[in-house]
């Protein structure tokens, strides 16, 4: 790998990661983000499936894409992408039961979630299968750091553990305790209310780090030029 | 940041700057060429889709077949781990998934549709009932339960299997979720079916303890259980006697 595709691969990671943050970014895909995301476990769990579902099925469109006709792209898309998901969709129900019943309806919606689509759409169906399925990889992994936050947010504020759940995928794992047994628990954080309240403050801290970072760039001479935003 | 520097989905910077093979449009260049008819290109698009539909369905179809049997095994283990929840498991010793009857649509039990009974014995001697039962007035819709009646007409216990009610309120209905102890849910156990008169919350004049706040919850799960048991009660015998897989509907006549 020469010094130049070694920059663009560090480029889409850069940018699934931060710049172009599925969840505060580009705000796709929240309707899962905001149902499961009331306990650490469960917004990690579905993450993960996500991201496997990203890598996977930007790899493999882009590894087909020389010979999807362009006219009947998109119904070629969805049925690659649902038959992955059917296919962890089966997965999690055989070898992680108790987190099947809990993530539910979530997982087959997996295929709904239009940041899927969209990274197929807009990259995996251009480039070559290690970059998409890195691409798919990294923005799902965008995607998993900000609801592990608010799963971890959510959980913590609203009953006072973490990991609460953890058993259904190690068993006899203990959740932590983290505020407790007298801690009185704070409702609103886990009803789906407490998920819009603290996603809107996890934008709201994003954009004034970004903020931050634009007024001190003059003042720092060393700091790489942003060639996008010149 | 301006708007300018987000990738939306539609105009993707990254296509400049990704890796080598890039191709415009997904298309590769002898793609371009030559122009095709529109019939012609009709029957290449029909065929390639239905082959891609053909190779993922099979891909399906593998995965489903591997998973198969794990996915019987767990729901299987998952219904017997419930069932020891309100029956032990060491209190029988027969198949006790196999070892059943189908009950009618009985309003008592509030399912609409049939609804399968499972016999627990100990050699030959009748252990427990168990079967679900449904309340259809939670505070947000129905609340299913799993009931173990035993044979000397004392109740086993009663578990909440799925719910809607409003959590850290009225989900103490659910062990899991239920801070108290002992667990609210717990003071079913050991009933005598014999007295189904009381079987609402102490605020109704019932025998059962609620949380002040959280009354709907509770009152439709005792209310359940207590119409259900004494519908199943009476019959208990009789259905001990049926054959397994018989149909109950004659004891309920």
């Amino acid at each position: 790998m020469n010094l130049e595709e070694r920059t663009a691969y560090g480029d889409i990671g850069r940018k699934g990661l931060w710049e172009n943050n599925t969840a505060l970014v580009q705000l796709l895909g929240l309707c899962p983000l905001l149902a499961v995301s009331n306990t650490l476990v469960n917004a990690v769990s579905l993450a993960l499936a996500t991201v496997l579902v990203m890598a996977l099925a930007s790899g493999a469109v882009a590894a087909l894409r020389t010979l999807i006709p362009y006219e009947i792209r998109i119904p070629v898309f969805i049925l690659i992408i649902a038959a992955l998901v059917t296919c962890l969709d089966l997965a999690f129900n055989a070898w992680l039961h108790e987190l099947y019943l809990v993530l539910g309806i979530f997982i087959p919606l997996i295929v709904t979630n239009c940041i899927v689509l969209a990274r197929v759409e807009a990259f995996a169906a251009k480039n070559s299968p290690l970059a998409a399925a890195w691409d798919g990889a990294a923005m799902g992994v965008g995607l998993l750091w900000v609801l592990a936050l608010l799963g971890g947010a959510r959980e913590l504020i609203g009953a006072g553990t973490l990991f609460s759940g953890i058993d259904m995928i190690i068993p006899g794992a203990q959740a932590l305790k983290v505020l407790g047994d007298d801690y009185p628990g704070l409702l609103i954080a886990i009803l789906p209310p407490g998920a819009f309240i603290l996603l809107g403050l996890l934008i709201a801290a994003r954009n004034a780090w970004v903020a931050r970072a634009a007024a001190a760039r003059p003042a720092a001479p060393h700091a790489p030029v942003d060639t996008a935003s010149a | 940041m301006s708007d300018a520097e987000r990738d939306t989905p539609a105009t993707p910077p990254a296509a400049d700057q990704a890796p080598a093979e890039a191709v415009p449009n997904g298309l590769a260049p002898h793609e371009l060429t030559p122009p095709a008819s529109a019939a012609g290109t009709a029957a290449r698009s029909a065929l390639l889709l239905g082959t891609f539909t053909l190779i993922f369905t099979a891909l399906m179809a593998l995965t489903f077949e591997a998973t198969r049997e794990p996915i019987r095994a767990s729901v299987e283990a998952r219904r017997l781990e419930l069932i020891a929840q309100v029956l032990p498991q060491g209190d029988y010793d027969n198949a006790l998934l196999t070892d059943i009857v189908q009950l009618p649509t009985l309003p008592a039990l509030g399912i609409a549709g049939p609804v399968t009974l499972h016999r627990a014995r100990r050699g030959a001697d009748p252990v427990a009932l168990v079967f679900e039962a449904q309340a259809p007035d939670g505070y947000s819709g129905t609340i299913r339960l799993l009931i173990a009646l035993r044979a000397d007409g004392t109740l086993g216990g009663v578990r909440v299997v799925a719910h809607k009610e409003t959590p850290g309120l009225g989900d103490y209905i659910d062990p899991a979720k239920d801070r108290a102890a002992p667990k609210w849910i717990a003071q079913f156990a050991g009933r005598d079916t014999a007295q189904a008169d009381n079987w609402t919350v102490r605020k109704d004049g019932g025998d059962f303890a609620y949380m002040t706040g959280a009354t709907i919850s509770p009152r439709a799960v005792v209310r359940a259980a207590g119409r259900a048991v004494a519908a199943i009660a009476p019959a208990r015998e009789a259905l001990f006697g049926l054959p397994t897989g018989a149909s109950a509907g004659e004891v309920f006549k």
